[in-house]
């Protein structure tokens, strides 16, 4: 009788082992956006321009410092450039 | 607000290697590194010979900053990617991620080790200082903090490549499409600047993505 009660214990115990299982939790990684952990940066504009070749960037104007990026970048474009069209 | 991007033009680009040259000699890019390289297609085959000049094309939706495990990229206000050398371990995640093959990586440890990643800053430095000593040694000159674009772009003697606001050098690139009639088909673009979802950009129909 003792062993039957045993023999009993034993088979729940492993019935019991057996559905640990289902309670799982899904395994598959999510990837997340990181976030940046370095050194901050500084933006373009806020330096002083070169003493040379500026006419419109001021120091920490974002605007004009645009302003004379897109006046470089317009220069790029030949048919103006060399054309003047 | 200005978003940098790169174009090049397979019309017009003739392997001249230029913009490879200014980047290495801008830059100060120590030998076994390239930031800028020409890739030529049908090489020698009359009329399907094609070359295009490739580097970091500084993606809207990075890949590279998705897989980094040390987090060490950011993002400028201009939409130029750029990384900390301080946090990068070396770990070539970010080589295998991107589309371009731009990270490169020194040799120069012992017994070949990997050193930390390098790449085009869109002559815009890291995070140093501007117009330092510390920043032009660890990333190069920062043009862009001198009201000047990458001097690659800027020195293409045919203008195959086009740098600067994404608005402008598509404006320029329409024009000269439309001046020729043929070669609309923008190599890398798609992958680089298109909407969607990462990897669920359909290629152009009939042309290149």
């Amino acid at each position: 009788m003792r062993r039957l009660r045993v023999a009993a214990a034993l088979l729940a115990g492993a019935a019991l082992l057996g559905l640990a299982a289902c309670g799982e939790t899904e395994q598959v990684v999510v990837y997340k956006q990181g976030k940046y952990q370095g050194k901050p940066d500084s933006n373009p504009w806020d330096n002083a321009p070169l003493a040379y070749g500026h006419t419109t960037w001021k120091q920490g104007d974002k605007a004009s410092w645009e302003n004379e990026i897109n006046t470089r970048n317009l220069s790029q474009n030949e048919y103006r450039r060399i054309y003047n069209q | 607000m200005a978003r940098m991007k790169f174009l090049c033009d397979a019309e017009r680009c003739i392997e001249c290697n230029g913009c490879v040259t200014a980047c290495k000699n801008e830059n100060d890019v120590p030998w076994g590194v390239n930031r800028r390289r020409v890739v030529t297609v049908n090489d020698g085959v009359i009329g399907a010979e094609k070359s295009i000049s490739v580097a970091c094309m500084h993606c809207s939706d990075a890949p590279c900053m998705a897989v980094c495990p040390v987090d060490c990229f950011y993002r400028t206000e201009d939409g130029v990617v750029l990384h900390d050398k301080d946090l990068c371990i070396g770990c070539g995640y970010c080589f295998y991620a991107c589309p371009f093959g731009a990270p490169q990586f020194p040799q120069a440890g012992a017994f070949g080790m990997r050193g930390k990643m390098d790449k085009c800053t869109f002559c815009s430095g890291g995070p140093e200082p501007d117009r330092s000593e510390a920043e032009f040694k660890k990333y190069g000159r920062n043009r862009l903090a001198e009201g000047k674009l990458p001097l690659c772009a800027e020195m293409c003697s045919t203008k195959a490549l086009l740098g600067g606001d994404g608005d402008v050098i598509a404006d320029i690139y329409r024009e000269r499409v439309t001046r020729r009639g043929k070669g609309a088909e923008v190599w890398g673009w798609g992958t680089a600047y298109g909407p969607g979802k990462q990897g669920a950009q359909p290629p152009a129909a009939g042309g290149k993505s």
